[in-house]
């Protein structure tokens, strides 16, 4: 199963950097919303994936899975959140005062 | 136990918030900021006091003890950076009242900067690898706003740039710990050390080391600066000092902190990467300082210079390199604010940024030029001031541990600094003025007394390098021996 | 332009409650099983964005008259206000506590502080969510 998920995980880093390297903002931004989403997989992979119940006590006798890749993903989910958000408003505004949104337009335009 | 750690983190925050509310009373944020700091300030001054006479304290967030929960740690070096990050923040707002304008007060400047400080301080502190991940982000967010802080064509281009520079970073950064995790099971960071001295730096782990070189040297500016120079020259000056003077040592911070605490033991590779990044970095620094025309790059290639130098300490490794690392730390974090506000004010003066088109400043400003020349002593590392004891200190462990190439990289580098900032002395300041004094623009108030608080602090690091030493001590004695910062952690 | 929306426009007023409603005992339901201030805060969240998509912005913001960044920044001081709480009972920072309250009508019931902390949260996300979409969608 880890390997399966690593796997994906490489698919999706590619799938990512390819984006990334592009012209145009928001196939740039939605690259790095895709590494990130890789990112989190990987966290889940390196955690350790196995059936089991929450770590409470009294809960139960055996199988306990790790609750900290989880923790991690959603705090990992919560700022990759914040800053495509924000990362999406400025390349629009960018958009908007520039009148471009291909990087290498955007490359010649100087301060007035 | 002892909540007072929290406070240079969560103050900043909940003021910030406050702030929020008040969007256009300017005078009230104005007021409500300066208290903050000053506040952080003072509770900082106190905790290092505390760390320096009952050794390192923590905090457990919630109760939760290590290395389960998430946990602050203080100990002397992260509290000198705390406070003087904190009291450099004081300064640079004094500046930004006068100079800032309204428009960008009113779009939420205030609380974004007390939002960067909450996360500098956060991650000086936090003693758990993912918190300070949490910590960066949120040090970063805010500085993503403040690059684009005024919504110009060029500051938006820059941010883009920087915005997608820091993204991939953190997300090599998310990497590195999984990958951490996955080996280790912990990310306390004491518990992280224990575990790794237990096993042994196994090549897993030294590549696990090495990943996190290449994030915290994206961040701080080692050797993968490209972004710098282009960011850092567009934002308002009070955003570019502090940025110039706090965002590239958070990342020698967390250099430091892994490769002291968590990663000591393959010094082979990790230590002699960081020693040639370092070489590499004040070599590629020294020249664009030099070819640099306007005074923003000369200014950003002297940080870069900057970085490589105290990482030069970090490389060499020994007691006497760390100490001087740790106060060329100091020393740079307050003297490069100083230089971005006097560029700022230099620009806001002439209106240019060229430096053969300003001519003359120091005859229709005498205290603003040799203000400047202080600086320029400092950051050369003339005694007294404040870079003299950093530099000889880093020179001394490069002799003791024989890396004479560093050496020699280093000190030229000063001749380098003293060339690039004297030129901008010579060409700016010095000559015939173009302005007749009946026509200068004054200097604001606000702007002079900033600059003047930052000098004497040079000198007083400088002078009193003396009254320091007792914090700086007790820092270089943890940073060296790991073990004293694991027991207070896992055994307390 | 005017576009004719009369079938999302019936959909939504009916939708809109069931996603609203969902977001609540999302919210609620977080304490021990999946949910959560974050996610009952997206979901309350898109239900909004949705008012404002099928609504113009005018009536919508006839109808709920606040700044959604004062929205964020409340969440942020409640959150961060019920973290520091526990510094006046000289607990560590971020401790929470819980109890059984006999509430009359609903019975004995479990109540935490946590709940605080994710009603911030859950306005946070709320305020973020709809300031983005409305700062992209303000102009024309």
């Amino acid at each position: 199963m880890e390997s399966l998920i690593v796997i994906l995980v490489g698919i999706l880093v590619s799938v990512g950097t390819y984006l990334v390297l592009s012209r145009h903002m928001i196939r740039v931004i939605v690259g790095t919303a895709i590494l990130s989403h890789a990112v989190h997989l990987l966290i889940l992979a390196m955690g350790g994936l196995k059936k089991g119940v929450v770590p409470l006590l009294g809960q139960s006798e055996d199988g306990f899975t790790d609750a900290l890749p989880q923790a991690l993903i959603l705090t990992a989910i919560v700022i990759s959140f914040a800053t495509t958000a924000f990362l999406l408003v400025l390349a629009y505004r960018t958009y908007k005062t520039n009148g471009t949104a291909d990087f290498r337009e955007l490359r010649g335009i100087s301060d007035e | 136990m002892n909540n007072l750690i929290v406070l240079p983190l969560i103050i900043p925050i909940i003021t910030g918030v406050i702030l929020v509310f008040l969007r256009h009373s300017i005078m009230l944020q104005r007021v409500i900021s300066t208290i903050t700091m000053i506040t952080v300030s003072i509770m900082s001054f106190i905790l290092l006091e505390i760390v320096e006479s009952e050794g390192i304290i923590r905090l457990d967030f919630s109760g939760w003890l290590p290395p389960f929960g998430i946990l602050f740690v203080a100990d002397s070096f992260a509290m000198l950076l705390v406070l003087t990050a904190s009291i450099v923040t004081t300064i640079c707002l004094l500046y930004a009242f006068s100079t800032i304008g309204k428009q960008i007060e009113t779009m939420f400047f205030y609380p974004f900067i007390l939002f960067l400080i909450a996360g500098v301080n956060g991650s000086f502190l936090t003693g758990d690898i993912f918190n300070l991940f949490v910590c960066f982000e949120v040090m970063l967010l805010s500085s993503y706003v403040l690059v684009a802080i005024g919504g110009k064509k060029v500051q938006l281009r820059e941010s883009l740039k920087y915005v997608l520079i820091n993204v991939v970073a953190s997300w090599m950064f998310l990497v590195a710990l999984a990958f951490l995790y996955g080996t280790v099971k912990t990310l306390n960071m004491a518990h992280i050390a224990q575990r790794v001295a237990e096993v042994g730096q196994e090549p897993l782990l030294t590549t696990v080391a090495v990943l996190f070189l290449l994030v915290f040297s994206l961040k701080a500016g080692l050797l993968l600066f490209f972004w710098l120079p282009g960011s850092y020259s567009v934002p308002p000056a009070a955003v570019q000092a502090l940025f110039a003077a706090l965002l590239t040592k958070v990342g020698i911070y967390a250099l430091i902190r892994t490769f002291t605490l968590m990663f000591p033991l393959n010094q082979d590779i990790t230590h002699t990467l960081i020693g040639v990044m370092a070489g590499i970095t004040i070599i590629a620094g020294c020249m664009g300082a030099l070819a640099g025309r306007d005074v923003y790059t000369i200014g950003t290639y002297n940080v870069i210079i900057g970085v490589g130098f105290i990482l030069i300490g970090l490389a060499v490794g020994t007691e006497a390199a760390i100490t001087g690392a740790i106060y060329y730390l100091i020393h740079d974090i307050v003297a490069k604010a100083l230089l971005f506000l006097i560029i700022g004010m230099m620009v806001y003066l002439t209106g240019e940024s060229v430096i053969k088109n300003m001519s003359g400043l120091i005859r229709n400003y005498p205290l603003f030029g040799w203000i400047y020349f202080i600086v320029l002593l400092a950051l050369t590392g003339v005694p007294p001031l404040s870079g003299f004891v950093g530099k000889i200190l880093i020179g001394q462990g490069a002799i003791e541990a024989e890396s004479y190439i560093l050496l020699a990289i280093g000190f030229a580098s000063s001749i380098i600094v003293l060339y690039s900032l004297l030129r901008i002395f010579l060409a700016s300041f010095f000559g015939e003025t173009t302005i007749s004094f009946e026509d200068r623009k004054p200097i604001p108030k606000g702007a002079y007394g900033s600059f003047i608080f930052l000098a004497v602090t040079i000198v007083f690091i400088g002078v009193g390098a003396e009254s320091l030493s007792v914090y700086v001590k007790d820092a270089v004695n943890t940073l060296m021996n790991p073990s004293v910062y694991i027991d207070a952690i896992l055994k307390g | 332009m005017k576009i004719n929306d009369v079938i999302l426009r019936t959909v939504v007023k009916g939708v809109v409650f069931i996603i609203l409603t969902l977001g609540v005992y999302l919210f609620f339901s977080g304490h021990n099983a999946p949910g959560g201030g974050f996610i009952g805060g997206l979901v309350l969240g898109s239900g909004i964005v949705l008012l404002y998509i099928t609504y113009d912005l005018e009536t919508v913001h006839k109808k709920m008259p606040f700044d959604f960044k004062k929205v964020a920044a409340f969440g942020v001081l409640l959150a961060t206000g019920s973290a520091i709480g526990s510094l006046y009972f000289n607990a560590p920072f971020l401790s929470q506590t819980d109890g059984y309250f006999n509430i009359p009508i609903l019975g004995e019931k479990h109540l935490t502080t946590v709940t605080i902390f994710e009603a911030g949260v859950a306005l946070t996300v709320i305020g973020t969510l709809v300031t983005i979409i409305l700062s992209i969608s303000e102009d024309e």
